[in-house]
């Protein structure tokens, strides 16, 4: 067994375990989300819990219950984490409860959701919480039996000692070995020995979703909890000017109607601190019901703003300035300013050899443009919040992705301490990136405060939908060089958008093209954006591999095989400089598409495409199969490999990208949000399309590649390569190419 | 502001309440039966889908005063221990990722099935047209609903 030094310093879990025993859960809960997951009503009932670290506490009676840290928005981390603590301690998945964890920036680290990142991020510290707890356990028993520790093994939350034929459960050595001291080293299993990792194990929150319990932010509520909604710009380049609200203040359960300022101008922004509209109408009331009733009768006047700048501290990076350009945009002008912006002066990103060169000589160029427009994230649950703000502290309860950071924006603009803060992290009617950028919370926090009662803040669907954040809209232009032998001598990419360019330079193809150019630019706009499943991924990944298979084409080479002869140069001799890809890995995972989907063998009358892609440190191939009936596609069936490591929990592995690629199909078909006179021309589903059961694949197979990588990314890295898998597809049905998201074969 | 008398899950409640509040609200806000979700307030996305005398209808839609006499089922009425085929079946294929358009995919499945026990893909396609899942749980909820087929 690998041993393995705890990061956890005995400090940190000595403090760890104090918090957790002096009180950990701090506040009651007031929805089911923080109650344990269990169904296990057949087990007596825990008398007494034993704290072991912040992860996890045992039960007298065996039980184990598992704290897990991070916020669940679909991507199964409250059951995949927890699952390998258990695996480690080496318990029977049958008596583990799981609890979801308050935010606590000193027992967790990154209790975030984004760029797939949970199980990566999580898998040592989870695995040692797990490891640490059992060499406890096995300490207790050595010296209650007085024999050596390395004698005592455990078998699924039982004890043993072989020679004295000794043996007792977790249960019963909980407290002598919750009061040892925490081991400086511990052994961790090897990947062989896992049985719950890798295995598939329900959702523990299935009975209560199915049952309609309430679990999400939005259902939230609390004795004396008023109901709030804003009033935002109707579009993008306008602020408020005036409010009557003479009408609204006398109509049935309308306690107060106000401006709420979400961030004062001096505000120092973190990444996150991404705010569409300055200031916002609150209105207040007793009932969902009567205050949107008040908020269509309101009177308000907006004016135009002038162009301003903006300091943000991007994640992990430097300071910088954003321009925010005055005016009212509208998406026919986006498409000219891209298609200007494209041939200025560009950001050269990386270059490699002489592409200039290769291009000059190149017996066949090959040029093609891609578009894609903005998208909404369009979560299932509206934006919302509950808040309770007195003059001491700040309750807040919620569906939210980066509360860590959230809480220091709360605390800065309440003018409370930090600790003062408590955020409660409910379960995410969907995130995809929308519930990181958290005005909506800091506007809850506000009107609560003006209040001084408990409030929860509803978006409707219509203030959801015309809120920014969105995905971004992005054009790029792919020029290939191929020389009289029909090899791939130069590629060139120049890549912008609005206001942020999806260009990832060091990713295949470069490092496979001996000369080699990517460039960016972008355009500035007052319609705010944000992460949106897969960032910029999304878009350039069907760019690149739509490109791909059309240079595939003109060399006259199976798509599949003119992909891996570029990864096989890629690993044998690669071009330049930190590519950002294992090519081996890369090739893996088309191989296994190829084999799984039987490539080459094309049922009759239906027509296939092939895409791969890289990001969020995993791999995935896909290859889907479609047939066009009046001009509409019909997907029959997916083929998708998936190289992510190790993979915790198969089956809701397959579930959740199952569902990104349905998610990526509906986008790509159906995904668009324009702007006319900066107004959104899309309110709600009766405008914004998205895809419905009829339209989603008939058949989706997903394939993991076996290793012992620790895992990697998930809940993003299916969804890049669907859109051109598709575009793929869909050229081999019609014959025509399409180059503009979203796809329309009309 | 109106008095009304409504059936909800086998049991009476009365209410006070302006007469052109959506079912869903009453339900969310007045009786704290929240299952029933908000999607879009236009009957476009399903997530509040309820059984009206055993049709599934959109509940964001509904004025209260629409009721009437017509028993009103919610997802924390469709069974008692949480066991009608429907939710068996969902949690058989461990349909939810999010899980927040659930309670109304099964709310249409579970009338479906009342209305046609041996539904094609068709059939299934039609009654689950209304009913959005951005997490992309489409071909989950098809197969679970063959599974209740089979066992209801
Ligand atoms: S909330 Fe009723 S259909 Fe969307
Ligand atoms: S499970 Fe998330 S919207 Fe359907």
């Amino acid at each position: 067994m690998p041993s393995v030094k705890t990061s956890f310093n005995r400090r940190s879990f000595l403090k760890t375990t104090a918090i957790a025993g002096g009180g950990m859960m701090l506040n009651f809960c007031w929805f089911t989300a923080c109650e344990s997951s269990s169904d296990k009503d057949a087990a007596p009932p825990a008398k007494a819990w034993f704290d072991f670290n912040g992860y996890l506490k045992i039960g007298d009676n065996g039980q184990v219950t598992i704290m897990s840290p991070n916020p669940e928005g679909g991507q199964n981390v409250k059951t995949s984490m927890p699952m390998i603590v258990a695996e480690e301690l080496d318990v029977d998945w049958k008596d583990v409860i799981v609890e979801q964890a308050p935010l606590n920036t000193e027992l967790y680290s990154r209790q975030f959701i984004g760029g797939s990142q949970a199980i990566r991020h999580g898998w040592n510290g989870l695995r040692m919480a797990g490891a640490t707890a059992r060499q406890m356990l096995r300490e207790a028993a050595a010296q209650t039996w007085q024999v050596p520790v390395v004698e005592v093994t455990t078998r699924a939350g039982v004890l043993h000692h072989q020679a004295s034929g000794q043996s007792t459960s977790y249960g019963e050595m909980a407290a002598a070995a919750a009061k040892l001291p925490i081991p400086e080293e511990v052994q961790m299993k090897e990947v062989k020995a896992f049985n719950i990792i890798g295995s598939s194990q329900k959702n523990v929150d299935g009975k209560k979703i199915v049952t309609g319990q309430p679990l999400f932010g939005i259902d939230t509520r609390q004795e004396g909890m008023l109901i709030a909604m804003i009033v935002h710009p109707p579009a993008f380049g306008v602020k408020l000017k005036s409010v009557d609200d003479t009408a609204v203040r006398a109509m049935p359960g309308i306690q107060d109607v106000f401006t709420v300022k979400v961030l004062e101008d001096d505000f120092e922004r973190q990444h996150f601190d991404t705010c569409t509209f300055l200031e916002v109408v609150a209105i207040v009331g007793n009932t969902t019901w009567e205050v949107m009733n008040a908020k269509k009768a309101i009177t308000i006047e907006w004016e135009p703003f002038a162009a301003y700048t903006e300091e943000r501290t991007p994640y992990g990076s430097e300071k910088q300035t954003f321009t925010i350009p005055a005016g009212l945009e509208n998406s026919a002008d986006h498409l000219a300013r891209m298609v200007e912006s494209a041939a200025l002066p560009r950001q050269v990103v990386r270059k490699d050899g002489d592409p200039e060169a290769a291009f000059k000589n190149a017996a066949k160029i090959i040029e093609r443009t891609y578009t894609a427009p903005f998208l909404a994230h369009n979560c299932m649950e509206p934006m919302n919040f509950f808040a309770h703000v007195t003059a001491e502290k700040a309750e807040l309860i919620g569906p939210l992705q980066k509360a860590e950071l959230t809480e220091k924006t709360l605390s800065a603009r309440l003018g409370l301490p930090v600790e003062a803060i408590n955020i409660q992290l409910a379960r995410l009617g969907g995130g995809y990136g929308r519930r990181s950028y958290a005005h909506w919370v800091v506007e809850a926090a506000l009107i609560s405060q003006k209040m001084n009662a408990p409030v929860k803040l509803i978006y409707t669907r219509e203030d959801d939908m015309t809120g920014g954040i969105y995905r971004p809209a992005y054009q790029a232009t792919y020029r290939a060089a191929i020389d009289a032998d029909n090899n791939l001598t130069g590629l060139h990419i120049n890549a912008g958008g609005i206001p942020e360019s999806p260009l990832y330079a060091n990713r295949f193809p470069a490092g496979a093209v001996d000369n080699y150019l990517a460039e960016s630019w972008i355009v500035n706009s007052n319609i705010t954006i944000g992460s949106f499943r897969a960032p910029r991924s999304n878009f350039i990944a069907c760019a690149e591999q739509s490109f791909l298979d059309e240079v595939a084409e003109a060399v006259g080479t199976d798509p599949i095989d003119f992909r891996l002869a570029l990864l096989q140069r890629a690993k044998d001799k690669p071009v330049g400089e930190n590519n950002d890809y294992d090519a081996e890995r890369y090739a893996g995972v088309l191989e296994l598409v190829r084999d799984q989907s039987d490539w080459g063998n094309t049922p009759a009358n239906t027509h296939r495409g092939v895409a791969a892609y890289y990001c969020h440190n995993s791999y995935s191939a896909q290859v889907l199969e479609v047939k066009v009936e009046d001009n509409k596609p019909i997907v029959e069936r997916v083929s998708c490999a998936i190289d992510c490591g190790i993979v915790i929990n198969l089956d809701a592995a397959i579930n959740l990208s199952e569902g990104a690629i349905v998610d990526g199909i509906g986008n790509a078909l159906y995904g668009e949000l324009t702007f006319k006179d900066g107004v959104p021309e899309k309110n709600n589903f009766h405008q914004y399309r998205m895809i419905r059961m009829s339209e989603a694949p008939k058949k989706i197979a997903i394939h993991f590649v076996q290793n012992d990588i620790d895992p990697t990314g998930l809940g993003e890295p299916a969804f890049p390569p669907v859109f051109g898998a598709l575009a793929n597809a869909m050229y081999q049905a019609t014959g025509k190419r399409l180059y503009d998201q979203p796809f329309n074969l009309d | 502001m109106a008095n009304f008398n409504l059936k909800i899950n086998g049991k009476n409640h009365q209410l006070d309440v302006d007469p052109a509040t959506p079912v869903l609200w009453v339900l969310r806000d007045h009786l704290h039966l929240v299952g029933t979700k908000y999607g879009c307030g236009i009957a476009q996305c399903g997530a509040c889908t309820i059984h009206l005398d055993g049709v599934a209808m959109r509940s964001c839609i509904i004025p209260v005063s629409a009721v009437r006499d017509q028993a009103i089922t919610t997802i924390e009425g469709l069974s008692e221990q949480g066991d009608h085929p429907v939710q068996q079946a969902w949690l058989e294929h461990d349909v939810p990722q999010c899980g927040y358009c659930q309670a109304g995919q099964i709310m249409s499945a579970a009338a479906l099935l009342s209305d046609n026990t041996k539904p094609s893909d068709e059939d299934i396609d039609m009654a689950m047209h209304g009913n959005i899942c951005r997490c992309g749980t489409y071909t989950r909820i098809k197969a679970a609903i063959k599974t209740a087929a089979k066992v209801g």
